[in-house]
Parts: C-alpha cells; sequence; structure tokens
C-alpha cells in the first residue's frame, strides 16, 4: 500500500505509531518478565550460586533448590554416610554430595493444599454469594439500594490489614484462628464486596427482555436465572472469579497473622525456607515458581470466556 | 383462543400514573392495536395482561378466568418483544423449542410443532442457525415461530417492528396480519406507528397519558375521532382545528364562527355558550372563491398522487389535501370551503366530541 493513500488516514495509526506502539509493549512486557524470568533461574541454581556476586546468568543447573523445597535433611558425619546404601533417589544424591541426609518431606505440599483449598473456596463462595446480590440489586426494587451498595464498597475503601487486630481478638475468640473456614470466610468477605460491584455491572448489561420471555414461556424466575441469566453472565463471572482468586491466592498478611500451623497457606510458608547456613534462595524460587503455576492455568482455562462476547448480535441495540 | 376483558385498570409507578382506569375488551380472535405516543402507558398496559407487571387496581380477565394477579408463566400468553430477546447462547431451534421444552412436551411432538411454525414462517432452513447472526428480519419471524409454537390462547407483541427497516415493516405488516387471519388468534399489538395500526388492526385503542381517549376500529377512529387528541394523532397531516365561541343546541345544522355560518352534521347535543373546536381533514378541505374562510397561501407539499396545501387564515393554519396537478401559487389569496357532512366539533375545555349526525350514521353502519 502506497503511503501517501494511508498517511492521513484518521482511523488507522500510522505505520510509525504502530511501531513506536509495539516497542513499548515489548519493553514494558520485558520489565514485567524479568523479576519473573529471574525467580524461575534461581530456582536451579545452587545455593553458592544463587547469591554469587556479580550475579551469576550462566550456572549448571541442579534440582537443589526443588529438593530442599520438598524435604528437610539432616548434617551427618562422613563415616555414618560411608556406611549407608547407595543414594535411592535424585534428592538423596544432592543431599549426599553436601554431606547430607534426607530426613522426611517438608511441609510444603499440605501449606499449599492449604493455599488452593482457601483460595478457590473463598472465591467460589465470593461468585455465588455475588451473583445472587447483584442480580437481585440489578433486578429488584431493594429499599435503600444505592445506600447498600455503597455500604458494600465502602468496606474496601481502608486496607483490609487496618482491621487485622480486631479480627485476631474476634477469631481467636470464635476458634477461627489458624483454621480453613475462617481463612475462606475472611477471604470471602473481603472478595464479595468486589464481586457484587463487578457482576452488577455485567448483569446490568443483559437485557431483562431475556427473563421476561423466559418467564412468559412458562419458565419460573429462579430457572430464568439459571437457564438464560447465568448462562449469559459467564463472561463476567470469569472475569470475577479471576479478581478474588488472584487476591486470595497472594494474600499475604492475614495469612501471616491468623494462621501458623494447620491452616497456614504457602504465601507466608515459602519466604522463611531456611536451609544451611540461613535462607535457602533456589528453595524459596522454586517455591514461588509452583506458586504461580494454578493461577496461571486457572487465567489460561478462563480467557476464551473473558474475550468471548457471547451476547454480541443477539439484541439489536 | 380468547377473550381478554380489561375493567378499570391502574398502574402506577410511585407519583407516576401509568395507566389510568382503562377498560378494553378484545373478542376471541381480534387483533387489537394499542396506538398512543411514547409514554402513554400503552406498553406498561400490554405488560400487564401478560403478566410482566402488576397492576396498582381493577382486573383482568382471559378466557373467563381472573388472571389479574396471576404469574406470567401460569398465563397462556406469548409475548413478541420489541427487540426479540432471542436467547443468544442457543440456536434458532433450541429458541423456538425452548417454551415446549418446560411443560414436558414429548420430543418428537416439540418436533413436529417446530417444524410447522418454521415452516410458516418460511425459516425452516435457518434452524440450526446461531441467532446471532441472522438479521433482524429473520430474528422477527425466530421470535414470532417461538411465540406460535406454543398455540397460546393470546399473542402479545410489543413494537415487533420497531427494530426493523421501514421497508421491511411494511412488508411485515403485511406478513403479520396474513399470519393472523390464519392462526385467528386474538392479538394484542403495541405501536406508535399509526399506519400499522390502521393497516393491520381490528380495533384501534387510542391511549394518551395513561387514559384511553378512543375504543374503535380504525374507520370509526379516524372518520369520528372521539377527543381532540385522538384528531390530531390520527392522520397524516392530522385534522385541522378552528376554535369558535357559541352557544350550540340540538337539531341545528350550522354554526356560527366569527360572523360567518358553516354548514355541519346535524346537532344531538346541546351545549352552553363556550368555546368549541371545529375540526376538519385536509381532504375536506377545497380551495373555491365562494368559501367563507379565506386566507394566503403559505406553501405546499408534493405527495405524488395528492399535495398538501397550507394556507394562512384569520382562524390559524389549515392544510388542505388537493389534487397533485392543481397549480397553487404561493401567495395566492383563496377561499375555502369545507365539506360539510364530514366535519366533527369538539368541547373546547373537555376535548370530548360533540355527536353529530355522523355519530348516528356510524352507529348504523358501524
Amino acid at each position: 500500500m502506497s503511503d501517501n493513500v494511508t498517511a492521513h488516514s484518521v482511523v488507522e495509526p500510522s505505520s510509525l505509531t504502530k511501531r513506536i506502539a509495539g516497542i513499548l509493549v515489548v519493553l514494558y512486557a520485558i520489565i514485567t518478565m524479568v523479576p519473573l524470568g529471574w525467580i524461575v533461574l534461581t530456582g536451579f541454581k545452587s545455593p553458592p550460586d544463587s547469591i554469587s556476586y556479580p550475579p551469576k546468568i550462566v550456572f549448571d543447573p541442579t534440582l537443589e533448590g526443588y529438593c530442599n523445597l520438598f524435604t528437610t535433611r539432616s548434617r551427618q558425619t562422613a563415616e555414618y554416610l560411608a556406611s549407608l546404601p547407595p543414594p535411592s533417589g535424585t534428592c538423596e544424591s544432592i543431599a549426599r554430595a553436601r554431606n547430607l541426609v534426607v530426613v522426611s518431606e517438608s511441609k510444603f505440599v499440605p501449606r499449599f493444599w492449604n493455599s488452593v483449598v482457601i483460595a478457590f473456596g473463598s472465591t467460589a463462595l465470593a461468585v455465588f454469594l455475588g451473583t445472587l446480590s447483584a442480580y437481585g440489586f440489578s433486578r429488584f426494587r431493594v429499599p435503600l439500594k444505592d445506600d447498600l451498595l455503597f455500604f458494600i464498597l465502602s468496606t474496601r475503601m481502608m486496607p483490609p490489614i487496618a482491621v487485622a487486630i480486631p479480627i485476631y481478638l474476634m477469631y481467636r475468640e470464635l476458634g477461627l484462628q489458624d483454621t480453613k473456614l475462617g481463612m475462606i470466610l475472611l477471604y470471602t468477605a473481603v472478595n464479595v464486596s468486589l464481586a457484587v460491584w463487578l457482576l452488577k455491572g455485567f448483569i446490568d448489561e443483559i437485557p431483562r427482555e431475556y427473563e421476561e420471555a423466559a418467564m412468559i414461556d412458562g419458565y419460573s424466575r429462579l430457572q430464568a436465572f439459571r437457564k438464560v441469566v447465568l448462562p449469559q453472565a459467564v463472561t463476567g463471572i470469569a472475569a470475577t472469579a479471576i479478581f478474588c482468586l488472584i487476591f486470595a491466592w497472594n494474600e499475604y498478611a492475614f495469612a501471616v497473622l491468623l494462621t501458623s500451623g494447620e491452616a497456614q497457606t504457602a504465601p507466608p510458608f515459602i519466604p522463611i525456607i531456611i536451609g544451611e547456613g540461613g535462607q535457602d534462595w533456589p528453595a524459596v524460587a522454586a517455591g514461588t515458581t509452583l506458586f504461580l503455576v494454578p493461577i496461571v492455568i486457572f487465567t489460561v482455562l478462563l480467557r476464551k470466556h473473558l474475550l468471548r462476547g457471547i451476547t454480541f448480535g443477539a439484541v439489536r441495540k | 383462543m380468547a377473550t381478554i376483558d380489561v375493567r378499570d385498570l391502574n398502574k402506577t409507578f410511585g407519583e407516576f400514573i401509568a395507566v389510568r382506569d382503562s377498560s378494553f375488551t378484545v373478542d376471541d380472535g381480534q387483533f387489537v392495536c394499542l396506538l398512543g405516543p411514547s409514554g402513554c402507558g400503552k406498553t406498561t398496559t400490554l405488560r400487564m395482561i401478560a403478566g410482566l407487571e402488576l397492576p396498582t387496581s381493577g382486573s383482568i380477565n382471559l378466557a373467563g378466568e381472573d388472571v389479574t394477579y396471576k404469574r406470567a408463566s401460569e398465563r397462556d400468553i406469548a409475548f413478541v418483544f420489541q427487540l426479540f430477546a432471542l436467547y443468544p447462547h442457543m440456536n434458532v431451534r433450541r429458541n423456538i423449542e425452548y417454551p415446549l421444552r418446560n411443560i414436558g412436551m414429548p420430543k418428537a411432538d416439540i418436533a413436529k410443532r417446530v417444524a410447522e411454525a418454521a415452516r410458516i414462517l418460511r425459516i425452516g432452513h435457518l434452524l440450526d442457525r446461531s441467532v446471532s447472526g441472522l438479521s433482524s428480519g429473520d430474528r422477527q419471524r425466530v421470535a414470532l415461530g417461538r411465540a406460535i409454537v406454543r398455540e397460546p390462547a393470546a399473542f402479545m407483541m410489543d413494537e415487533p417492528l420497531g427494530a426493523l427497516d421501514a421497508e421491511f415493516r411494511h412488508l411485515m405488516c403485511g406478513e403479520l396480519r396474513t399470519l393472523h387471519d390464519r392462526l385467528k388468534a386474538t392479538t394484542v399489538y403495541v405501536t406508535h406507528d399509526q399506519l400499522e395500526a390502521m393497516s393491520m388492526a381490528d380495533r384501534i385503542v387510542v391511549m394518551n397519558q395513561g387514559v384511553i381517549e378512543q375504543f374503535g376500529s380504525p374507520q370509526e377512529i379516524y372518520d369520528r375521532p372521539a377527543t381532540l387528541f385522538v384528531a390530531g394523532f390520527i392522520g397524516s397531516p392530522p385534522m385541522n382545528f378552528i376554535n369558535f365561541v357559541g352557544a350550540l343546541a340540538r337539531g341545528q345544522r350550522e354554526i356560527r364562527v366569527g360572523d360567518r355560518s358553516q354548514p355541519v352534521p346535524k346537532l344531538l347535543e346541546d351545549r352552553a355558550d363556550g368555546e368549541h373546536v371545529l375540526g376538519v381533514r385536509p381532504e375536506h378541505v377545497r380551495i373555491s372563491d365562494e368559501g367563507w374562510l379565506r386566507g394566503e397561501v403559505y406553501g405546499s407539499e408534493y405527495l405524488g398522487t395528492t399535495q398538501i396545501v397550507t394556507i394562512r387564515t384569520a382562524r390559524g393554519r389549515i392544510r388542505a389535501r388537493l389534487p397533485a396537478d392543481s397549480v397553487v401559487p404561493r401567495g395566492r389569496q383563496v377561499g375555502l370551503t369545507l365539506k360539510p357532512d364530514k366535519l366533527s366539533i369538539f368541547d373546547g375545555a373537555t376535548g370530548r366530541a360533540i355527536r353529530t349526525a355522523l355519530h348516528e350514521g356510524g352507529l348504523l353502519h358501524g
């Protein structure tokens, strides 16, 4: 295409603009990806490599970080080690090389599982409650509707940690301290306001005529909600679920304060993995890498819902 | 099929009165249009009949059964929405069969009914398409299919052609009326387009500001408007109005407009001295030198077979529908005669028509 034709087009950005935009996007992507890349690399370094200065870009990859993440080890004398049968697995061999033996599995797996249960549980609950309240606010004449919606929103106007002490005392009284149920309820309470507001916007966009048509067609309001409104709100529900999940998955402050054993989630556990001679950076990096995986999978799975405009064209606007 | 009887229906939204004391009856198999400007309460009335709104007071009777406070799903009524409201996550076939799936009809019967509806509406080739790819005319047909497949007691249609192009709307008007003649289904149809109402309806309910102004056949509404509002709303251009003051007596055959007299249909009512309005349709105005009403030609709109000529008179602007070939240059002084037996007279205070021989004729022939 010749330049003099497109040069003054108002709609189509010029090729120079496009090129600059492209460069900026790539730069931004690099800036955000560098720390992530560094974490992934550190997970495969040996402890000395991980703290060497200047930092090593090229190094001998090892699974030591992952082994240290999943196991606990103890130092033994050379005589004792010599008396043992040959090492049976990768982690055992790595440990022997440092005069260690694997004693037991670490707490990483149960902590990770706690995170999964608490984050997904609270997300499901928040989205469920949010969808129902958003539908109610969107469709019915609720007394004091605007005040209620503002009240719900106002719970997000301060940082949640501002109420940490009262919640700590309350949870101690109620016996919810260091329980999965307690953490699910807490994250649900924080997320439900976001869910109501986001979903109300999505449900407002769905024309009432669909439910009315379904009710005329002989369906009850609940059936109409389930069979006609929900399928069209899927996009909004998916987006809301991702936001809720990211919050609950990453939450650190309450997790540190309210959990210590049974219900401890991965975020407070990973940074305090201690190895021989202090912080075990490769193990921390390995834990962080694994910690990213579920949220990436969840987002990728729901991405097609986020992108697909399923109501497009069904109603002539 | 069923009769719909609406009695003293009222609906208020807070302070706003949407519908006031409305009563009318739709006979079995009739096609009735609710016609009026936007905000006149016609859609609210329709939604109350369908059960999508509950009345503040009054009653609605469907096929002899009081359904006033019944849920929409318990009334045997189909509704066609202006914006079609086809379920976007289902294809055409699923949309049409959706009302039948709920009542547990056997699959074979559902298929038969859908095929029959699709044949009537000529959308058989679209059944497995997604609704989002359809043209608005086809979507309208699918919406109609979803309505007729149930074989309901009555159809409610809320401006079903409002979203279509003008050209296509005309075509669908004809199709809808043909469909109605074939199904003989009681139908209530809401529109703000008088041409749609006039061309399709057996009877028309003209509404304004929540009140029924007139309920009658298209001819009655056009020839004998019951109120000034109807006279001014129906017809394009609408009726001309000439204000005059004076007493009216039963049996009188002419009225005095200022110091001139105008023959009118024989009056059947007495009226005390007061403000009145003489109404004349543009096609009943003729230009002639003996006319008592004189004025200056202001302009004309050419419409092909006729032209609308506007004349500025001492009694206001009068519009006349004249043959397209008559030459009426702008600025010419002309006299106007009004066809005596077609004139309407209204009470200036209440806006209601005063009974004349015109109405008696209506009763005899109507």
